[in-house]
């Protein structure tokens, strides 16, 4: 993995130092909040409900051991014991006290971490497939990319002061697993027909409270005109990009006012100036990096352990059946650790489950982790032998959940439980639905199906691309929740449609069971998952199954 | 037409910690939901909240939130947002609850 350089050592070390300062400043009354703010912000520091959260940046959700350990460390000595793994593949954490925060930036600048641009109208953390570098359909890494990306655009002054935050996605695979049409810029690697490496860009996606799926702007961009060709697209929304109103300055807006074509053409005519400008630094600099992720050096061992278990142990069958990818070495395999074990919070991990995935990728993984946008953890380098040791240490430490993909592994965003935006609880929405898929029994019968959970409309929970959406709202000061439908998240993405009017909050749970029931009882076949089943038949069986009551009115 | 006044309390964050804190009846801050002042008039309330706005080596972030009377443990909180900033978070006990 990408190791920090003298510069980005001094960087780190120098903003804290400065931060440090403007926090003192602030305690002793030199700076008012409304200074101090936007410098707080610049660090990730936020002021939610209940206490300051601070937004730490995992590039590209990629961690090793040390930097587990000390995130581990730091919910101890500065926090409650645990953090919070978000849908941008960053950690937060809910407690600190704005005197430590320095403190706690310096722990993290000691294993090449920080909180930088996890805030504010600049470029955020980019974020890829949590499967990088592993997955067996992979064309190419996509965390080369990403690292140059966060490098160039780091304290980029040109984009410190954007219309409003911009969000990059990179994705390596065919299968889409980074969500890159839902965000101000996807990049997908593909391969074009002269077998040659290069990026399908699009633009202009995001959720939120107007969700556009991104278009494509360049269905092939040779990988060396990368930075000019993204940069060209960030000039043209930052010149361009409306900051009359807030609710349109993201750069979906730009594109849907302006049209596509004529977005496209004004990128064009700045990258056709600023591919000149670009001298080659770039390129040099994407190949140093890409020699860090060099693949891991992979054990040669016989399998025999990992069949073995399989044949013996049925709770071990079904870990393998759902929290198991294909890793690109067929002897391995990539372990996703739920962070999702039913009726808890989705996402979090307490400080001694963060040790216990350090150390089990430290001693059978590579010494890699991931997070995912799906907020679990990953060991995606595992060789199958070791598979049956690593499952037996997750079940100590209760992270054994065998439910990846399937219902209760619920995306939900922090909610009206923490965050100063929401407008209604995510979590405990997400708590009752897995306690009642468990009770039910049959969520391994369900399968695929993918529930995410927002608090308010702007959408962290990702409901739009839910096969099942829901979102908290806040009617006449009730929690109220809408659901929707036919979402997708992955290379058919798609916005799910609104089935109705919401719910409130005793009747979300209910209401989902009355969905699964519908599925079941209409698909096809038990390899029919639930988006397909919804696709073909539409939205009205499951519409009726949601309001009885108006299906009868209406004679439906 | 102007919204009907309600009865309210003073609320803020607290500077260093981010802890929830009310405006009492003495003038101090406390963290005790219970301990807030009830304001009924609206006047003294806006007067209350223009003096907690220059108030910002302490506090955080001053607004007035709706609240009801309550019994002997002091004013409620009306809105389902302050319900969870007077308790803590509804997923663990390790907010304000967890003091109480």
């Amino acid at each position: 993995m990408y190791r920090y350089d003298s510069f980005d050592r001094e960087f780190v070390r120098n903003r804290v130092a400065q931060f440090r300062q403007q926090v003192e400043r602030r305690i002793d009354g030199s700076l008012t909040e409304e200074e101090f703010k936007p410098l707080r912000l610049m660090n990730g520091l936020y002021l939610q409900l209940h206490a300051y959260m601070l937004r730490v940046a995992i590039p590209y959700g990629t961690l090793d051991s040390r930097q587990m350990r000390q995130l581990a460390r730091i919910a101890e000595r500065w926090d409650k014991g645990y953090g919070h793994f978000t849908t941008r593949q960053n950690v937060q954490f809910n407690w600190p006290r704005l005197k430590d925060v320095p403190d706690i930036l310096d722990a993290l600048a000691d294993v090449e971490m920080h909180a930088i641009q996890t805030s504010g109208n600049c470029v955020r953390n980019v974020t890829a497939d949590h499967f990088a570098g592993a997955a067996a359909d992979e064309i190419a890494d996509p965390r080369p990319t990403a690292e140059l990306l966060r490098q160039w655009s780091t304290d980029h002054p040109e984009f410190a002061f954007l219309p409003r935050k911009f969000k990059i996605a990179v994705s390596g695979s065919p299968v889409d697993r980074a969500v890159t049409r839902a965000h101000d810029i996807g990049i997908r690697i593909v391969r074009n027909g002269a077998g040659e490496i290069g990026y399908e860009v699009s633009v202009g996606g995001g959720l939120g409270r107007t969700p556009v799926i991104g278009t494509v702007i360049r269905d092939f961009l040779p990988e060396g005109d990368l930075l000019p060709y993204v940069e060209s697209i960030l000039q043209v929304y930052n010149a361009i990009g409306r900051r009359d109103n807030k609710f349109k300055a993201r750069i979906k807006i730009t594109v849907g006012e302006h049209g596509i074509e004529a977005f496209r053409q004004r990128v064009e005519e700045r990258f056709r100036i600023q591919r000149r400008a670009f001298e080659g630094a770039d390129r040099a600099r994407f190949e140093d990096i890409r020699t860090m992720f060099a693949a891991p050096a992979y054990i040669e061992a016989p399998t025999g352990a990992f069949d073995a278990a399989l044949a013996r142990d049925p709770a071990f069958r079904s870990f393998v059946d759902t929290n198991l990818h294909p890793h690109r070495n067929p002897d391995y395999a990539i372990v996703t650790v739920s962070l999702k074990a039913h009726g808890a919070t989705p996402g979090d991990a307490t400080a001694e489950q963060m040790r216990v995935i350090a150390d089990l990728a430290e001693r059978y993984g590579h010494d890699e982790i991931r997070i995912s946008h799906e907020q679990n953890c990953i060991l995606p380098h595992v060789h199958r032998r070791d598979v049956p040791a690593v499952h037996a240490a997750l079940r100590e430490a209760n992270l054994a959940t065998a439910n990846v993909g399937l219902a209760s592994d619920i995306i939900a965003c922090p909610g009206m439980d923490y965050c100063n935006l929401a407008t209604a609880r995510s979590i405990p929405i997400a708590q009752g639905i897995a306690t009642r898929v468990k009770e039910r029994g049959d969520e391994r019968q369900v399968g695929d199906l993918k529930i995410k959970i927002s608090g308010c409309v702007n959408a962290c929970g990702h409901h739009h691309v839910g096969h099942i959406g829901i979102l908290g709202l806040d009617r006449a000061g009730a929690e109220n929740y809408q659901i929707t439908l036919g979402g997708d998240g992955t290379e058919t993405a798609a916005l799910g449609e609104r089935t109705g009017p919401g719910f409130a909050s005793d009747d979300v749970v209910p209401a989902v069971d009355r969905l699964i029931d519908t599925y079941l009882e209409l698909r096809s076949d038990e390899d029919e998952a639930f988006l397909a089943t919804y696709r073909r038949v539409g939205m009205q069986p499951f519409k009726a199954a949601l309001y009885p009551d108006a299906a009868l009115a209406t004679g439906g | 037409m102007a919204r009907a006044f309600r009865p309210c309390v003073l609320t803020a964050n607290d500077l260093f910690d981010g802890d929830v804190v009310y405006l009492a009846p003495d003038g101090a801050w406390t963290r005790r939901p219970g301990g807030a002042r009830l304001f009924e008039d609206e006047a003294e309330a806006n007067r209350s909240l223009a003096a907690a706005e220059a108030q910002e080596d302490v506090i955080v972030g001053p607004y007035l939130a709706a609240a009801a009377p309550g019994g002997r443990q002091g004013p409620e909180p009306v809105h389902v947002r302050e319900v969870l900033r007077a308790a803590g978070p509804s997923n663990y006990c390790h907010g304000k609850q967890a003091g109480s």
